[in-house]
């Protein structure tokens, strides 16, 4: 494999609800702190890969108005997944592999805050004809989960309080963070249920936020950042769609992508310092940390999702944010982690590492 | 590219109205289509990408997650990619792309889209801020670029009828296009109602179901299959911005720089004498000359005058759209797979009743967006001598 780090990230603070700016007037300003870092410009880019979905903006080919902020002109090699970003950073990653350009940016933005009711857009994820007529409310799923979880001695309700109450204290210091504080787990407890056993604040926040990653092979890679955060290893795997057909205390597709990423990367993501996981409901965590076989790890630094959900940027955030750890000096080997659909149906795992392979 | 590439595997469904069947059964059957082709079941597919219109077409969010099951890609990588109507290009130039990176031996790209069960007008008439609500569809945004495609070219009006009239007879020799009128005449289409001004009725697409899907892989596995590969020797994405002044849609350079991309890699100097066989994305009639002159296989005000001399019919020396092409099949979500899977089949030689002769070099091309994302592969029936 070529050596491809990420060489520079950048977000927007993650709000409950921007409505003062336009997809592009929110994406424009984080792109420009990303190329800023690296002493970039627009037109040093070679490609462009991008992740978003209109379903939350309620609209046919909105990705089209984020390409504004690109400045797609001359024309641009790009390409954009209707997913989280993080599938758009493997997409790039795998550009970059080709050997037909040095620099490939990656832009995430998400708005979870434009539908008027998560409860009638998040079921259409759903199989149309069996499972979508029976509109489970957007945390029954997960709600189902935890039940599972916790039946199966693998949480308790105390632990996932002990998760918020951890992620919410380490954001106080993310000044990206959409709610952060210093709740005890006695106070978390005695919040109500909104899909037992998960209460409000064991849901991530839907918010509205972007992100840029910027990526570069090699010899630029060197040039571009003091310390290049290396990827090491990247794969992402499906689940089945049924979750009646799935044990929904395992995630064997993250484990699987966390295995296939270990042998690219030489190291396991149980040697990893970071993990920065995806963790839509707080009972996820406990199920990632068994599936990536985390032993060491400061799990969530950030504070995570938890922290603050900015729909279909979430996920590109926890690649920065581990990337972010390994430039910064604060630590040699990170893992980056990220889901898309319910139940954790489908998984994206990122080996970072200081030195390249 | 370090390899040469080849398509070893296609499947496509009939595109209709397909109440009958579910939108997991309608993928199944071209992914069953492309396995069969290509001798492989999914255990030897290492990762699957989705192409897929807008979501809200249909109405399935996130489609990827429900077809899993029905494309057989639990346990492995699936990226689903949007991208406009160029997106089934996109889709197959990214699967390419994970070959080449050495990430997949083979990749199954799928694509489709179920329009029959939402309102493909309705979906693309959403009212946009800072903009007139015309609710007009896709017609009402590309009839004034036709009209000033008309006048700078000064081509005659009988000329989005001939096309029409030619890709709807090809259409009647493809059992699985939507709309196959094989008797059709100049005159009918001349007086069907006009939709928007220049577009007539049978000048533009249907919204159909329909599903597509292509196996991609290496030179060393392309050995294995049992029938003839296309080997891949160009394919070019680009992307510009679709409304800025001064910007022209009537030739996007994006168009330009995507097909001359393609072209580089595949040692085409002269395209339209090295190119035996075409499948456009032509929604809507006027495209055909459009997008004749915008990837070089016509002179610029002049592509207009292949069609008038019969050159891109079924028998003419560089036919467009063999299979009927959009106008007689458009699930738009499949609809740029379509034309490059179509391509394919014309090298392999497995075209059907709709092969051309000696079809041994062939261009798939898709667009989408205000014509502002591109996408093309030139495919051919020799291995690549030099890889690009």
């Amino acid at each position: 494999m070529r050596d491809v780090a990420v060489v520079s990230f950048a977000q927007s603070p993650c709000v409950p609800a921007n409505r003062d700016d336009d997809m592009a007037e929110i994406v424009l300003p984080v792109l420009r702190d990303a190329l800023d870092a690296a002493g970039l410009g627009r037109d040093d880019v070679d490609f462009f890969a991008s992740g978003s979905h209109d379903f939350f903006e309620g609209r046919t080919f909105s990705y089209i108005e984020s390409l504004d902020a690109v400045g797609a002109w001359p024309p641009i090699s790009e390409s954009h997944v209707e997913m989280d970003a993080a599938w758009a950073f493997a997409e790039a990653w795998a550009w970059l592999q080709l050997g037909e350009g040095e620099i490939a940016l990656v832009y995430g933005i998400g708005r979870g805050s434009l539908p008027a009711d998560l409860d009638q857009v998040l079921p259409a994820q759903l199989d149309p004809y069996l499972l979508a007529p029976l509109r489970p409310h957007r945390d029954a799923l997960a709600g189902l989960q935890a039940a599972a979880m916790v039946d199966a001695g693998l949480t308790s309700e105390r632990q996932l309080a002990e998760v918020v109450a951890r992620c919410l204290a380490a954001a106080t210091a993310n000044p990206a963070a959409q709610t952060s504080g210093r709740p005890s787990v006695a106070e978390l407890l005695a919040a109500p249920y909104v899909a037992s056993p998960l209460r409000a604040h064991d849901v991530a926040p839907f918010g509205d936020a972007a992100a840029v990653v910027v990526l570069a092979a090699g010899p630029a890679a060197r040039r571009l950042a003091e310390r290049p955060a290396w990827v090491r290893g990247l794969d992402h795997r499906m689940d089945t769609h049924y979750p009646g057909a799935r044990d929904l205390t395992r995630c064997d597709s993250a484990q699987l992508a966390g295995a296939r990423a270990a042998e690219l990367a030489g190291f396991a993501a149980a040697d990893a310092e970071v993990a920065e996981l995806h963790t839509e409901y707080s009972h996820q965590e406990a199920l990632l940390v068994t599936a990536l076989g985390l032993e060491k790890a400061q799990l969530n630094p950030s504070g995570g999702p938890l922290a603050g959900r900015p729909a279909t940027a979430t996920g590109l955030v926890r690649l920065g944010e581990a990337a972010r750890r390994i430039m910064d000096g604060g630590a040699e080997r990170a893992v980056a982690h990220a889901t898309n659909g319910p139940a954790l149906q489908h998984n994206l795992v990122c080996l970072l590492a200081g030195e390249p392979g | 590219m370090s390899t040469p590439l080849a398509v070893i595997g296609v499947g496509q469904s009939r595109q209709a109205k397909r109440r009958e069947v579910t939108i997991g059964a309608l993928v199944r059957e071209a992914v069953d289509g492309a396995l069969a082709d290509a001798e492989l079941g999914f255990a030897d597919i290492d990762a699957v990408v989705l192409s897929k219109t807008p979501d809200l077409f249909d109405g399935v969010m996130n489609p990827e997650l429900y077809l899993a099951d029905a494309m057989g890609a639990v346990g492995l990588p699936v990226t689903r990619v949007f991208t406009g109507g160029s997106v089934g290009g996109h889709a197959a130039i990214f699967g390419a792309h994970l070959v080449t990176a050495g990430l997949a031996r083979r990749v199954l790209v799928v694509a489709y889209s179920k329009e029959s069960e939402g309102n493909f007008t309705w979906a693309l008439s959403r009212a946009l801020p800072f903009s007139a609500h015309l609710g007009a569809g896709a017609g009402g945004h590309f009839a004034p670029v036709i009209r000033e495609y008309i006048r700078r070219s000064g081509a005659p009006e009988h000329i989005g009828w001939q096309v029409a009239v030619n890709h709807r007879r090809n259409a009647a020799r493809n059992p699985y296009a939507h709309i196959r009128r094989a008797g059709i005449t100049l005159d009918e289409v001349r007086d069907s109602p006009m939709l928007w001004d220049p577009i007539r009725y049978l000048e533009s697409c249907p919204s159909s179901d329909g599903s597509c899907a292509v196996v991609i892989t290496d030179a060393a596995h392309a050995a294995y299959a049992p029938n003839p590969p296309a080997w891949i020797h160009g394919l070019a994405w680009r992307t510009e911005t679709g409304h800025f002044a001064g910007r022209d849609e009537v030739n996007p350079r994006a168009g330009r720089d995507c097909a001359a991309d393609a072209y580089r890699q595949a040692g085409i100097t002269d395209p339209a004498r090295e190119v035996d066989v075409a499948e456009l994305y032509i929604p809507y009639s006027w495209y055909e000359p459009i997008w004749l002159e915008n990837i070089g296989l016509a002179e610029e005000h002049r592509g207009w005058r292949l069609v008038d001399a019969g050159r891109t019919a079924f028998d003419g020396d560089l036919p467009v759209n063999p299979s009927g092409g959009v106008l007689s099949g458009n699930p738009t979500g499949a609809t740029g797979l379509l034309r490059f899977a179509e391509a394919a089949l014309q090298v392999r030689g497995m075209a059907g009743e709709h092969q051309v002769a000696g079809a041994r070099r062939a261009i798939g091309h898709a667009m989408g967006g205000a014509s502002q994302f591109h996408a093309l592969w030139v495919v051919g029936r020799e291995r690549p001598e030099v890889a690009r």
